[in-house]
């Protein structure tokens, strides 16, 4: 079957969803979200713990609570979805793209979109990944996977756990399994910092008495069927096991929450370029990727910290998407690079061009390094164009800055972004 | 008690073989396999290449097994529904002053009736993959070498076997065997056998199977060789099957694409006598890594998804063991590499030993032909379309790495040697073979095999023993 | 007399703090915060510490095992595994919308838990 959309939103999780409706409010009769699960909310429907909302609703809801709202909307507003509809292939076709997508009520279908918009969230970071060295059997999980085992298939994974990386759904699992009976012995972390939330730290480990081991890694787990031990050892500045160190847990799980990756195997089938420090899409102001009329936003970008920020950047994407779809592509514009320096990493947009941006548009970024009494900078050609005060900046918190158009003279040639300690600009 | 013809002890690809080629012949047989599943041993974890045969001493059965495997291996593929390919292999060597040993390579590839192959100069080998180190000096090219899917493969053999009327028992641990009139008791922890022959394909325990019925005893040590398998988007780092040639670093790494696209890094080669130890170290991927460098220049080892660790059944005599060794006792013991290329024409060889042996006649109704399960991914969209309108379990995407359909799993679940566990579902369809490595769809396969066996998800093992993946519910 | 130390939760600067207190267990300071939020967190955090819990219920005559439930507001840290058995005891029938009390007055904390989602 092959029918036509003006915009199809690949992913029906919070960035879809706020990009759908965005879009619909900017003027968009004719979209279609597409959603490989059941239903709609994404990753937000495991994640059971408060702590969504504060900036968008000025309320700690729940993750289905926060999808609830946008769900609800979304149907408010009367916006077609597709449940348990997978996007098995994009390609560029004619003036937008061409969206294969497969489902048991439908079967194979193609869909000639004039626009759409990448919103197909983040992966975890598998095992692999790290070379952890040890026997492979049953109890090694994914965070999120032993979340989603316990929240919503109502399973518990294990009873005696450690859990390598202090990323937010690592201290969030520990929480959830202590509550359910398990014992999480401790959490092992290899940088000298945790990427997780101060809060999560104070409310999910403290209060259970979970140690948190900074500058530690797993360096062996043992068991031929179920894991049965696991071996944990300090780490040098080089991140290397220090010999000597090592000490053993008897275990029968080992969680990792190692970090998240963008999911961007239908944006590279398209063609879309890809960020090597974010595995996301390089977009410009407009979140618009290399293809017209492809935008992207949320953690199919780059990995959020909150989903209120997620839920922002969505807005954005859907309202470039409308203005792509009423307006027409825009003439070919100077486009000027964002680069970095200092202790920032990566910043979303790459690129921005004064013609074609709003008023005013965010630049989001995330620094490499915990900076305290930190100073971020923003000079276009040398002119300094923003600065302002950071007591404290981590590479676990996201940061953006607000660029007016108006102090673009579009003749630019170069934007940087920086961030350091106010002890290093002197 | 049933008098079975033969039981063939092991159901990796050397048992699965044999079982198929005895297949052919009319008779009772039975495979005895102590894991869960097939292809729980060394065939799951190994280098899946098929050799061309320029390796093994001229003479050796290795030499004549590998060669006659490899010419079997396209047939085989076509008839099995086994993905493979011959993208070749470059043997390279590194330093000028080995460039004899190459030659001696040549030779004694011409000498094992290898086919295709050529010497190339440094230059000319890089001009064919330009990711080779600047070290390279020369090159053996080996054209018929190939890269298989080693568990359709054993798979694909063993479930020929059962459609042609092999019995297979699972969870089957053979634990001695007895000289009765009628040939052998089979003594297993599900009971005893009997069976005019024996096969004994017991991999890394094959010298402990020989040695309780004969004099003259094997000695085999397990060899462990570690791997890295990297993802799909380092696939092409190379286009063949890039060996070392041994010399001053010893035997080298191999770096090769898979036949699935990924990127496959190893072995590493250690002895050690623990025949169940598969756990993989920190400094043998650091040795892989190091060797793999020598060789192939930017190889992506941060794009590693899993690593993993065979062990390769190394016998004390270099050579394989193949043939009655006591009387209605064959053994396909010491089988190392070439092993999985070697595999078809052990099969032929041994059960042609045992069907003149037992005076086995020929099946007149034996089908060579065995599908696997489909590969959607793969289907252009309209037979993809037309598939999906068959049965729309085939639009339901559980796998979202490697695209593995809900129809693929039930597929694999009802097959003829139906997977009963996580690792027999990944095995048949991919599904948790990708990039995330099962994070995303294990509870939706698990969720899938409790369904479709009538089970609780505390049942649902990875693979077989002790291996479930939850423990309890947490809501009465 | 004890000096308690704690993480200030308030903002990402996570000041470490140490909140004096007497014999009658009253705070007498706090001390290492940097704004007001981390002394009133101090403060709270040792006098009468509260968190919200989140779990699942068993829930009947739905498509789902379970379905997400929270304590509508914060209940005292103390009543935390308490509150917990009661959840685990639970059994909720569907229809079950978001918002729907599920145990009232958990513990006898004053504070029903909710339904965080719909299950039918």
């Amino acid at each position: 079957m092959r029918i036509q959309h003006d915009l199809v939103i690949i992913g029906g999780g919070p960035a879809g969803l706020a990009a759908a409706i965005s879009a619909r409010e900017n003027g968009v009769e004719d979209v279609l979200v597409l959603e490989r699960e059941k239903e709609l909310g994404g990753i937000l429907n495991q994640c059971i713990h408060n702590g969504f909302g504060l900036h968008t609703f000025q309320e700690e809801l729940t993750g289905p609570e926060y999808a609830a709202r946008y769900i609800e909307k979304a149907k408010a507003l009367s916006i077609p979805y597709r449940l348990s509809t997978t996007v098995v292939d994009l390609e560029p076709s004619g003036d937008g793209v061409l969206v294969t997508s497969v489902s048991r009520e439908e079967g194979l279908v193609q869909i000639q979109a004039k626009a759409a918009v990448l919103a197909m969230g983040c992966r975890e970071r598998p095992r692999g990944a790290l070379n952890i060295p040890g026997t492979r059997p049953a109890g090694i999980f994914s965070a999120g996977t032993a979340q989603r085992l316990v929240n919503m298939e109502g399973y518990l994974p294990g009873k005696r756990v450690v859990i390598l990386g202090s990323g937010d759904i690592g201290l969030i699992m520990a929480r959830r399994m202590t509550l359910e009976g398990a014992k999480v012995l401790c959490v092992a972390e290899l940088m000298p910092y945790s990427g997780g939330l101060k809060r999560n730290i104070v409310q999910c480990l403290n209060d259970y008495g979970i140690p948190l081991k900074l500058s530690h890694t797993v360096v062996d787990i043992q068991g031929k069927e179920r894991v049965t031990g696991v071996t944990i050892a300090a780490v040098d500045e080089k991140l290397k096991p220090i010999p000597g160190t090592e000490e053993h847990f008897d275990c029968d799980t080992l969680l990792l929450s190692v970090g998240l990756i963008p999911e961007n195997e239908l944006s590279r089938q398209v063609g879309v370029q890809l960020s090597p420090v974010t595995n996301g899409p390089k977009v410009n102001e407009s979140l618009e990727t290399n293809l017209p009329g492809v935008f992207a936003c949320g953690n199919v970008l780059h990995v959020h910290d909150l989903v209120d920020y997620v839920s922002e950047e969505a807005v954005q994407a859907g309202r470039n998407a409308a203005r792509y779809l009423l307006e027409g592509r825009s003439p070919e514009q100077k486009e000027i690079p964002l680069t970095v320096a200092g202790a920032v990493r990566y910043t979303v947009p790459c690129t921005l061009s004064p013609q074609r941006m709003e008023a005013e548009t965010v630049v989001r970024f995330r620094v490499g390094r915990n900076l305290r009494d930190a100073l971020v900078r923003v000079t276009a050609d040398g002119k300094e164009l923003l600065r302002r005060k950071r007591p404290v900046m981590a590479p676990g918190e996201m940061e953006q800055v607000k660029l007016k158009r108006e102090w673009f003279t579009g003749q630019e040639k170069e934007i940087v972004v920086e961030a350091l300690e106010a002890k290093e600009a002197q | 008690m049933t008098v079975y013809d033969v039981i063939v002890i092991g159901a990796g690809v050397t048992g699965s073989a044999v079982a198929r080629e005895l297949s052919r012949r009319q008779g009772r047989f039975l495979v005895a396999e102590r894991a869960s599943d097939v292809c729980e041993g060394t065939s799951k974890a190994n280098s899946a290449i098929v050799h061309a045969g320029f390796d093994a001493e001229p003479g050796t059965l290795k030499a004549k097994m590998n060669v006659r495997g490899n010419q079997l291996m396209d047939q085989i593929a076509q008839e099995l529904d086994v993905p493979f390919s011959r993208v070749g292999a470059f043997v390279v060597c590194l330093r000028e002053e080995e460039m004899p040993k190459l030659e001696e390579l040549y030779q004694r590839g011409l000498k094992n009736g290898v086919p295709d192959l050529e010497l190339l100069t440094g230059d000319e080998a890089k001009a064919l993959e330009p990711n080779l180190t600047d070290e390279v000096c020369g090159a053996l090219w080996a054209r018929t070498s190939g890269i298989v899917c080693p568990f359709a493969l054993t798979l694909g053999l063993a479930e020929s076997a059962a459609k042609n009327g092999v019995e297979f028992s699972f969870d089957t641990a053979v634990t001695g065997l007895e000289q009765i009139p009628e040939g052998w008791l089979v003594k297993t922890n599900q009971g005893d056998f009997a069976a005019r022959a024996v096969v004994n394909a017991a991999g890394v325990y094959a010298d402990d199977v020989h040695n309780w019925v004969c004099g003259e005893k094997l000695s085999i040590t397990p060899r462990k060789g570690e791997y890295c398998l990297l993802d799909k988007t380092a696939g092409c780092h190379v286009g063949r099957t890039i060996f070392q040639l041994p010399g001053k670093y010893g035997k080298g790494v191999l770096v090769s694409p898979t036949i699935h696209g990924n990127l496959l890094v190893g072995p590493t080669a250690v002895d050690d006598p623990d025949r169940e130890d598969t756990a993989t170290t920190a400094a043998g991927i650091a040795d892989l890594t190091e060797k793999a460098a020598l060789s192939v220049k930017n190889v992506p080892m941060r794009q590693v998804i899993t690593s993993f660790m065979g062990l390769r059944a190394h016998e004390a005599g270099e050579d394989f063991v193949l043939g009655e060794s006591a009387e209605g006792f064959f053994d396909a013991a010491g089988i190392e590499s070439p092993g999985l290329t070697s595999a078809p024409a052990i099969g032929e060889y041994l059960a042609g030993l045992i069907g003149e042996k037992l005076g086995l006649e020929d099946k007149p109704d034996f089908d060579p032909i065995r599908k696997g399960v489909p590969h959607l991914a793969a289907m252009s969209p309209e037979e993809r379309a037309e598939k999906i309108a068959e049965n729309p379990a085939y639009g339901n995407i559980i796998c979202r790495c490697e695209e593995v359909s809900e129809g693929e799993i039930l597929d694999a679940i009802h097959g003829i040697l139906g997977a009963r566990t996580l690792d027999g579902v990944k095995r048949r369809t991919r599904a948790g073979m990708g990039r995330c490595q099962a994070g995303f769809c294990s509870p939706r396969v698990m969720d899938l095999l409790c369904r479709e066996l009538n089970m609780d998800l505390t049942q649902v093992r990875k693979n077989g023993g002790d291996s479930q993946i939850v423990l309890e519910k947490t809501r009465g | 007399m004890a000096i308690i130390e704690l993480t200030c939760i308030s903002c990402p600067l996570g000041c470490p703090l140490k909140v004096e207190t007497d014999g009658a267990g009253q705070v007498v300071s706090v001390t290492g915060n940097t704004c007001k939020r981390g002394e009133a967190y101090g403060r709270k955090e040792v006098t009468a510490p509260t968190r919200t819990v989140t779990s699942t219920v068993k829930v009947e005559g739905a498509g789902v095992p379970v379905v997400s439930v929270r304590t509508k507001t914060d209940i005292p840290k103390e009543k935390i595994f308490d509150c917990m058995a009661a959840i685990r005891e639970a059994v909720a029938q569907a229809p079950v919308h978001i918002g729907d009390v599920v145990v009232e007055n958990v513990c006898g904390t004053g504070v029903d838990v909710v339904a965080t989602k719909d299950a039918e």
